[in-house]
């Protein structure tokens, strides 16, 4: 019986690029940067990095195809290297397939690093794409907003909110986060926000506005990783290992069963139960110390509290509104600014979340640090609510 | 004259589709009367107009399932396709119709152009073989920005049948005349015509009564006991001129429709004929003319069924059924009548891979899913194994259409980020009565009348145009029942 993969890798070193509208770097230039600063952080040297994910997630806007790019921009010395694709939980999943290499013993160090260049395609919002040959034919044009913005309608309509109401605590949930990210250098939209000026903005997909959907940006982050025991020779303290490594994949049931009305997301309750079973979580509101959610929209992140089970189903409004989630909150979300702040470079995304949750544990995070964190969540969901992947990472203290 | 007999052919059943947005002349003629003043004189009333989605075979399409709606599980045998405006030059458009319909496979499918009197040529053709079927005719009217056709001319379907049921009207006979008098023609994207007063004296006022008098002879008919005469045409006067002419009671002339519909082209002669029906007596009797290159005329007597047919809306739920279009930009956007910006998001590759398609055509085209033989769960679209999680059986769905279903909006949204033709895209989550659940494109949706529970009907849609390949995709979209 499998046990899991809870402290049998820790974290060496992490790096992220300044995110933002990066005009003057090229998705090599993004990912030299995180890696030069995860590899000063791991004190290794290149060469002793044994195996490597790559992970991009929309490949005709920037890196192109294979794992070469990767290699070639960070000169890496002929070490096997996979490139991973999975929406938006691609950055999550380099780091699951470099944490699996070394839990497996078959590489001491691995590295992860994901990237995207999104402000490449000389407009606003995720570049418009195929869905793919069939799916062309009778899909709808779903923008990410248009998507999103249906877990608003079937989230009011399951639980009788009124629009108002449910429009306010998304607005809230945003405002949050730019009080957050206004604190961290690396962000790319540092600006605090009102309430009343999220709801005010026009609508993308209503009931989703301008400030209801996170930014779009180009970045990088990676993660080198390596045993405790490696970790310890090489003279490190404070070890962060990783408690949880889990995904969950729509089968279809969501889109073509009547067993689902739109007002979660199924994928994120069974990948938060099997990462609480893995890291032996009992009370995740009361054990987790802080969450990186992915909060691509801010109605995704309201209904996901719920889906962790960090407050009851049909409550999220009141625990938003209640400040539950705020930086003095119960239990802060995003206390880096989220996606909302950072953007979204696709590939990136899930190691920047990890980033955060990282400084938090090893106590540097500056004046976003807080006090005496343990466990960190970190929760990504690629594709729509009725189709879609969700990776959920836990790291904390060895 | 043909007696009244079991063998008597006729029409069994008639139905309709007019476009929602009706756009106001008013807007024509203030934008265009800088130019040609005489288009004040037109500025009332209003005409039907496509929306960007639908074209010659969605409305085509539409027609049927209205006049279909009246039978009791009628398929005919022939499906003849009249249109001057068929989307496809070379692939058969009646072909599109009849796997949208789910008609079966040895349906005769025919399409029938490149006249105006295609409608009366096809439904003459029709009553004078041996098989029974149904006419549509169609016509998405193209004419140039500014012209009095523009004002005149209006988009519109309409069907008739001839098996399945009793005659409504008995087929008393027809008569043909072909001649070519080029009162207009369209030899590129327009039509060119000549002066009006010649095509009047000259072609309506000499071909339709030589027509038409050879058909009373034949049949032992009056004029004076004409009770509908349909006469297509945009010239306001020539009706009653040909009547008058011909000794018809000006009282039987049936409207154009001009200032409500305008004038659909080659599916005028079907559409003022279903008109004609839903109002007709036993006994009418029911002179239907068509004119092109010549002359059709066909002559009818409603019987003691004629009361008793009923399409879903007909003429007059079609009419009523409009909406004001009054942005006279959206009419040119949605004919292609001016180069838009339509923002980089719509420059992406809208190929139609057709292997792929051909695999997808009962979902595409018939809009069939599967209800799974193993735990009956109804499902769209049909995949292998069946979608009941407690289920997944394999291969165990029998085609199951959602053509005629309606259901609910679990969830909406009104998208204006993603490229649309008529922003925002509203799409969403539904729900069908009896099973199965798709998240599809809605259509028609007015500002404010969707909410998650709204009750929806399915109808067949443009989904996407590939002006690159001239190819057009279609698909079911969903409309919110009002």
């Amino acid at each position: 019986m499998a046990d899991g993969i809870k402290d049998k890798v820790v974290i060496l070193g992490m790096g992220c690029s300044k995110f933002g509208e990066r005009w003057d770097a090229s998705p090599s230039d993004l990912m030299v940067e995180a890696f030069e600063e995860c590899l000063g952080d791991a004190g290794i040297e290149r060469n002793e990095i044994e195996a490597a994910w790559f992970g991009a997630g929309i490949d005709a806007f920037h890196v192109g195809a294979s794992a070469m790019p990767m290699a070639i921009a960070l000169r890496l010395n002929y070490i096997p290297v996979t490139k991973v694709e999975n929406m938006c939980a691609t950055g999550t999943e380099a780091f699951r397939g470099a944490v699996y290499a070394v839990a497996s013993g078959a590489c001491d160090i691995a590295l992860a690093l994901g990237v995207e260049k999104l402000k490449d395609t000389g407009y606003g919002g995720l570049p418009q794409r195929s869905r793919g040959v069939e799916n062309d034919m009778y899909w709808p044009n779903l923008s990410a907003p248009g998507a999103f913005a249906q877990l608003a309608t079937g989230y009011r309509a399951r639980h009788r909110h009124n629009k108002q109401d449910l429009k306010r605590a998304m607005a809230h949930v945003s405002v949050k986060s730019h009080a957050n990210g206004a604190k961290n250098p690396k962000a790319h939209l540092r600006r605090e926000i009102t309430e009343q000026q999220a709801i005010d903005a026009p609508f993308i997909a209503e009931p989703i506005g301008l400030y209801d959907c996170c930014g779009v940006s180009d970045g990088s982050a990676c993660a080198i990783v390596t045993t405790p025991e490696i970790a310890r020779g090489l003279g490190k303290e404070h070890l962060v290992s990783v408690k949880a490594l889990q995904l969950a994949v729509s089968n279809g049931t969501e889109s073509g069963h009547e067993s689902w009305d739109g007002s979660y997301l199924k994928t994120t309750r069974i990948a938060a139960q099997r990462a609480y079973d893995e890291a032996g979580v009992r009370k995740p509101a009361q054990e987790i110390s802080m969450t990186e959610v992915h909060d691509c929209f801010s109605i995704t992140e309201l209904v996901t509290m719920e889906d962790l089970q960090l407050t009851e189903e049909g409550k999220g409004v009141t625990a938003v509104l209640d400040g539950d989630f705020d930086a003095e909150g119960k239990l802060p979300c995003q206390i880096d600014g989220g996606l909302k702040c950072f953007g979204h470079p696709i590939g990136a995304s899930g190691l920047r979340m990890i980033y955060e949750n990282y400084l938090q544990l090893q106590d540097r995070a500056g004046p976003r640090q807080l006090a005496d964190p343990k466990l960190g969540l970190n929760h990504n969901l690629g594709g729509f609510p009725h189709q879609n992947i969700c990776s959920i990472s836990m790291i904390g203290h060895l | 004259m043909a007696e009244e007999n079991e063998l008597s052919r006729g029409i069994t059943g008639f139905g309709a589709y007019i476009p929602q947005a009706r756009l106001q002349r008013a807007v024509i003629a203030e934008a265009n009367a800088w130019f040609d003043a005489s288009l004040k004189g037109l500025g009332r009333g209003e005409r039907s107009m496509c929306n960007w989605d639908e074209d010659t075979i969605t409305m085509g399409v539409e027609a049927a399932v209205d006049c279909l709606t009246g039978f009791d599980g009628y398929a005919p045998e022939s499906l003849y396709f009249a249109s001057t405006t068929f989307p496809f030059l070379d692939r058969q458009n009646s072909v599109v119709l009849a796997e949208a319909l789910d008609l079966p496979r040895q349906v005769q499918a025919l399409d029938i152009g490149a006249s105006q009197r295609a409608a009366t040529s096809a439904l003459l053709a029709l009553l004078q073989g041996d098989r029974d079927g149904m006419v549509i005719a169609s016509e998405h009217r193209r004419s140039k920005a500014g012209s009095r056709a523009e004002m005149l001319w209006g988009d519109a379907a309409a069907a008739i049948a001839t098996g399945g049921g009793p005659a409504l009207a008995e087929f008393l006979g027809g008569e043909s005349l072909a001649t070519d008098f080029v009162d207009h023609y369209r030899g590129g994207e327009f039509d060119y015509d000549w002066e009006e007063r010649w095509i009047r004296d000259e072609g309506y006022l000499k071909i339709v009564p030589e027509t038409v008098n050879r058909l009373f002879e034949n049949c032992g008919v009056a004029a004076g006991d004409i009770a509908h005469f349909i006469l297509p045409t945009d010239q306001a006067r020539t009706p009653p001129a040909v009547a008058k002419r011909l000794g018809i009671n000006p009282s039987a002339i049936v409207d154009n429709q001009a200032a409500t519909v305008g004038v659909a082209g080659a599916a005028q002669p079907l559409l003022l004929l279903a008109k004609t029906l839903e109002s007709a007596k036993p006994g009418d009797l029911i002179l239907l003319t068509g004119f092109g290159q010549g002359c059709d005329a066909l002559l009818f007597r409603a019987t003691d069924a004629i009361g008793g047919f009923k399409p879903a809306s007909g003429v007059s739920g079609a009419l009523a059924s409009g909406r004001e279009e009054t942005n006279y930009a959206r009419f040119l956007a949605f004919n292609d009548l001016i180069e838009r910006d339509i923002g980089k998001r719509g420059e992406t590759d809208k190929q139609t891979y057709l292997s792929g398609y051909n695999r997808r055509r009962d979902l595409v085209t018939s809009f069939a899913g599967g209800k799974c033989r193993t735990c009956g769960t109804v499902q769209i679209p049909r995949e292998k194994y069946c979608v009941n999680p407690e289920c997944n059986a394999l291969d165990s769905q029998d085609p199951y259409s959602f053509a005629d279903k309606q259901g609910e909006v679990l969830t909406w949204t009104a998208d204006r980020l993603t490229f649309d033709p008529s922003p925002p895209a509203y799409f969403g989550m539904v729900q069908f009565d009896g099973g199965g659940k798709l998240m599809m494109d809605f259509t028609e949706v007015r500002e404010g009348s969707i909410e998650s529970g709204s009750r929806i009907s399915v109808h067949f849609r443009v989904r996407q145009n590939d002006p690159q390949r001239g190819f057009r995709k279609y698909f079911w979209k969903a409309r919110i029942l009002e």
